[in-house]
């Protein structure tokens, strides 16, 4: 990969929005396709359940990825399963496709911290404050540098998070110490109510990394083939020992910002059904049925073969015990002190004497 | 080996760097230069660029990617250049450094020593002599840690490296070259939690930690000489969690207690120390307890500063009221 600062304003396609081939197919094999475009059909089921459990007052806050499911899918991915995910709270569907159980997922949407974690599949739990686990996904890289481990970390973050000073400080750290890391900026073009242009008078985000030294990418985020090739690129230059690579997608987030938040106080419908044409599973889907790797009749099959498999998460999720209400005290050290755990027994016993 | 403060924390760091090859030690300042106190001398050359090495001038990103090289399995201790600039890393160390086990369900854990600079007495520009510890007490997740002498020091060190949790480390600087004392030169830990009685006394117990241990022995010691008081005073040595039993047990032998810290008095150990006695052993005390502190003022100019820090002056005057003198 041929060191390129300025990614210029031509973002990278590989399928244009009709889902015809306008560039060079990268090396990928039909079941692989299948298996994206499924994983991309399990971020949208998966989301648009979630939301539907809040409204019935099943799930707690959650944040719609639908309209993101390429950029979501396209760069988890190429990711090896010694490799480590940090995301926001918007890229769900990542850590599915890098092996968090969908089970898991949804217990913690019921309001739970799952107790089985799964460690070994490297994704950092989401965390909420805006842009910060982009230097966490930094120092993984660097660890595993020092280490001489062959592994790779990917940060990911919105247009919004592009304004604080952590992703700055990232890229920079990235830069300086050559980390093995790519920094994913998923540009959907909406932070809450902020519009990108209010984000920055920058035409793009990716051109922040040539003030870093950062190699930096631009990419047609509902391009799923696009994503995964850029992706696929930038992390296996990663693990050569080549550096960090910025890739922003340009996306964008046809749902509210979170089932607490209602777009039409600020932005146009318009503007909305303009990108549903974009959509890129739809986009994905015409240039596997025009491939004849997906026949036309077996689409809602497989949506019904999802939504089963989703629902059947869910019933998991719902089966499994509410954490134990005392459990919170489980967790804030590997030892709690004498006075936490007095505070426990005190919170216990109001629980056997009042409460039940 | 008769060590400053600098030379035992410096002798700690190389240890850990030699015993653990997952320790890593970074920050502004403290390669070739050796940090500005020089307690990172010599190390870079000892164990090479790659584990002792200086960052971008970034505290978020000091602490933040410290947080991730944790979670991948390395020791990280880093330096933040003075603690007055911690505020610039609030959200990497509170929201984030103190979270990690809790928000994962341990699946991840965060084995992190901050290292910083604090208190007053050295004519320092603003914002470098501040005390923030008591800022950290509404951070679950956090241990404190303040040594007042030099082999305290480097044993509570070794102990903050190889807690599983994350551990702030404030380093007097009036400390750091104030005075020597015996230190062994080989590996050895102080269990963090546990205070430290340093003078046993039956009239009245003083808390301190950091430089004001040894103010308070000073005025111990004028007020045994000039008034037979028996003053018993304890250094907290680890200031998050409070040893309560510690604190309660020499209640309620002297049943007069004084707390002298140099951070503000509002919310300070001072304050949680009160709360605790309250809980513990109200009805052993003998006087309402005393509190000698820094003003709930921002830290004062050079000029000023001997004026607002707690002095033996200002510990007898206090003795002097709760023992009716």
């Amino acid at each position: 990969m041929a060191i390129q600062t300025d990614p210029g304003l031509v973002p990278y396609q590989i399928l244009d929005a009709g889902g015809n081939l306008v560039g060079k197919m990268p090396g990928i094999s039909a079941e692989r396709m299948l298996s994206l475009y499924r994983s991309m059909q399990v971020g949208r089921v998966f989301s648009n359940k979630i939301i539907a459990l809040q409204r019935q007052g099943r799930a707690t806050t959650f944040g719609s990825l639908v309209g993101q499911e390429a950029t979501a899918v396209g760069l988890a991915a190429p990711m090896q399963p010694q490799d480590w995910l940090a995301t926001s709270y918007r890229e769900i569907a990542s850590l599915i496709v890098k092996g968090v159980p969908i089970p898991t997922l949804a217990y913690s949407f019921r309001g739970f911290t799952p107790e089985n974690w799964p460690a070994e599949t490297h994704c950092l739990p989401v965390q909420i404050v805006i842009g910060t686990q982009m230097l966490h996904a930094v120092g993984l890289a660097m660890a595993a540098k020092i280490a001489g481990d062959p592994a790779v970390a990917v940060g990911v973050c919105g247009d919004g998070a592009t304004s604080e000073g952590d992703f700055n400080e990232a890229l920079n750290f990235a830069g300086v110490f050559q980390a093995p890391v790519v920094l994913v900026v998923q540009n959907n073009g909406w932070a809450i109510s902020v519009p990108r242009s209010k984000q920055s008078a920058a035409s793009t985000f990716a051109a922040r990394g040539e003030g870093f030294g950062v190699p930096a990418r631009l990419v047609d985020g509902n391009d799923i083939l696009a994503v995964y090739d850029t992706m696929s690129k930038a992390i296996e230059n990663a693990r050569a020992g080549n550096g960090p690579t910025l890739v922003e997608t340009l996306t964008y987030r046809i749902g509210a910002h979170t089932t607490a938040d209602d777009p039409t106080r600020y932005r146009d419908a318009a503007e909305v059904e303009a990108w549903r044409a974009r959509d890129p599973i739809a986009r994905f889907q015409k240039f596997l049925i025009a491939r004849d790797l997906l026949a036309e009749q077996r689409v809602q099959q497989l949506i019904e073969e999802v939504e089963e498999e989703i629902n059947e998460a869910v019933r998991i999720a719902e089966s499994m015990p509410p954490m134990a209400p005392d459990s919170f005290f489980d967790y804030v050290a590997a030892t709690l002190s004498p006075r936490q755990q007095a505070q426990r027994a005190d919170l216990l016993r109001y629980i056997n004497q009042v409460i039940q | 080996m008769q060590m400053t403060m600098i030379e035992a924390l410096n002798s700690a760091l190389a240890l850990e760097l030699e015993r653990d090859r997952r320790v890593v030690v970074f920050g502004e300042d403290i390669g070739a230069n050796g940090g500005v106190f020089r307690v990172t001398e010599h190390l870079q050359n000892k164990f090479g660029e790659e584990r002792v090495f200086d960052t971008p001038l970034a505290e978020s990103g000091i602490i933040g990617t410290s947080i991730g090289m944790a979670i991948y399995g390395l020791r990280p201790i880093v330096e933040i250049q003075f603690a007055g600039f911690l505020f610039v890393c609030m959200n990497q160390l509170v929201s984030q450094a103190a979270r990690i086990r809790f928000r994962s369900a341990g699946a991840y854990t965060c084995p992190l020593v901050v290292r910083a600079p604090y208190g007053g007495g050295v004519r320092t520009p603003e914002l470098h002599s501040d005390s923030l510890e008591a800022v950290f007490l509404q951070t679950p997740g956090f241990k404190i840690v303040v040594p007042s002498n030099p082999y305290d020091a480097k044993g509570l060190l070794a102990s903050a490296v190889e807690d599983p949790d994350p551990v702030l480390f404030l380093e007097n600087i009036k400390l750091y070259r104030s005075f020597r004392a015996e230190t062994p030169t080989e590996h050895y830990s102080i269990p963090l939690g546990k205070a430290n009685v340093v003078q046993e006394g039956t009239d009245v117990s003083i808390f301190a930690y950091g430089a004001m241990v040894n103010v308070a022995l000073e005025a111990a010691k004028q007020a045994q000489q000039e008034t037979g008081t028996s003053v018993e005073v304890i250094d907290l040595r680890t200031v998050w969690p409070l040893d309560e039993d510690a604190i309660a047990a020499s209640v309620e032998k002297t049943g007069r207690a004084i707390i002298v810290h140099e951070a503000p008095r509002a919310g300070g150990i001072g304050a949680e120390i009160t709360a605790v006695i309250n809980e513990r052993c109200f009805y052993s005390l003998l006087k309402p307890i005393g509190r000698v502190t820094g003003y709930d003022t921002p830290y004062p100019v050079p000029g000023q500063e001997d004026y607002y820090l707690p002095t033996p002056a200002k510990v007898m005057t206090a003795l002097r009221e709760i023992m009716e003198l």
